[in-house]
């Protein structure tokens, strides 16, 4: 138990619960930003969460349901870039294919900015020992097998993630 | 201002948070107690995160100056 020892570094324990790749952000700075602090670190992954320990990400981000997304173009001169253009959810649900274009370009405004990728973040992670705990119930629902996940993802279930966020000094869920 | 000589530099210009904590505590790593590292960064967020880091490590932050709009950190091994 971390609390015993005064010594003991501080624990995080995170709950990750969703999957978009504007979701899966938070979790794994925060992660990586608490390891890099000498931190123990523990996310559990869990529902739609659970899709950022698979081996291959497929995150993307729709538009839709977030309403105060901005849409910003990450080409053109910087004017052009800092327009916010206005999207209505009513014009963008009757567009095919405008989730993959959201997605696109979140992703290449977040690379002209300087933000590392989520599988970057997620590979800092793994190399500072954050314990990455898939749910065991989640996968059962959506049929997920262990195969499915990178190798360092460990599995468990409620009892597992709550034993470890009792000891912890910061427990937040995304 | 006192000359500090450095052990090792890390560019970490370009990068936006968490990367210029996450970089120079990996870059901590290589060093030995009582070597310093200068940082470089150009995120707006860094000069706070890196005292927090500081903070938090205990690695002495023995400077945080801007120079040339960069943020330059000197960073003492514990």
């Amino acid at each position: 138990m971390s609390k015993a020892d005064p010594n003991a570094p501080k624990r995080l324990a995170l709950i990750s619960s969703k999957g978009t790749l504007d979701w899966a952000y938070p979790p794994f700075i925060l992660a990586s930003a608490a390891g890099a602090m000498g931190w123990e670190v523990g996310v559990f992954f869990t529902f739609y969460g659970l899709t950022l320990l698979k081996s291959e990400l497929s995150a993307t981000v729709s538009p839709l349901g977030n309403p105060a997304m901005p849409m910003k173009m990450p080409f053109g001169s910087e004017s052009f870039q800092n327009i916010n253009w206005p999207m209505p959810n009513l014009f963008m649900s009757n567009v095919p294919g405008f989730e993959a274009m959201a997605t696109s370009l979140m992703k290449q405004t977040f690379k002209n900015k300087g933000v590392a990728t989520v599988e970057e973040l997620r590979d800092m992670c793994v190399e500072l020992d954050v314990r990455l705990i898939g749910c065991q119930m989640t996968m059962d629902v959506f049929g997920f097998k262990r195969e499915d996940f990178i190798p360092q993802a460990e599995i468990g279930g409620a009892a597992t993630f709550l034993e470890y966020a009792a000891g912890a000094d910061v427990q937040l869920f995304i | 201002m006192d000359i500090i000589k450095e052990d090792l530099i890390l560019d970490c210009s370009g990068l936006l948070c968490p990367m210029p904590v996450v970089k120079t505590s990996k870059m901590m790593k290589e060093l030995q107690p009582g070597q310093i590292l200068k940082m470089i960064a150009t995120d707006a967020g860094s000069p706070p995160d890196i005292e927090a880091w500081s903070r938090q490590t205990g690695n002495e932050l023995l400077r945080s100056t801007i120079e040339d709009s960069r943020f330059v950190f000197f960073l003492k091994k514990v």
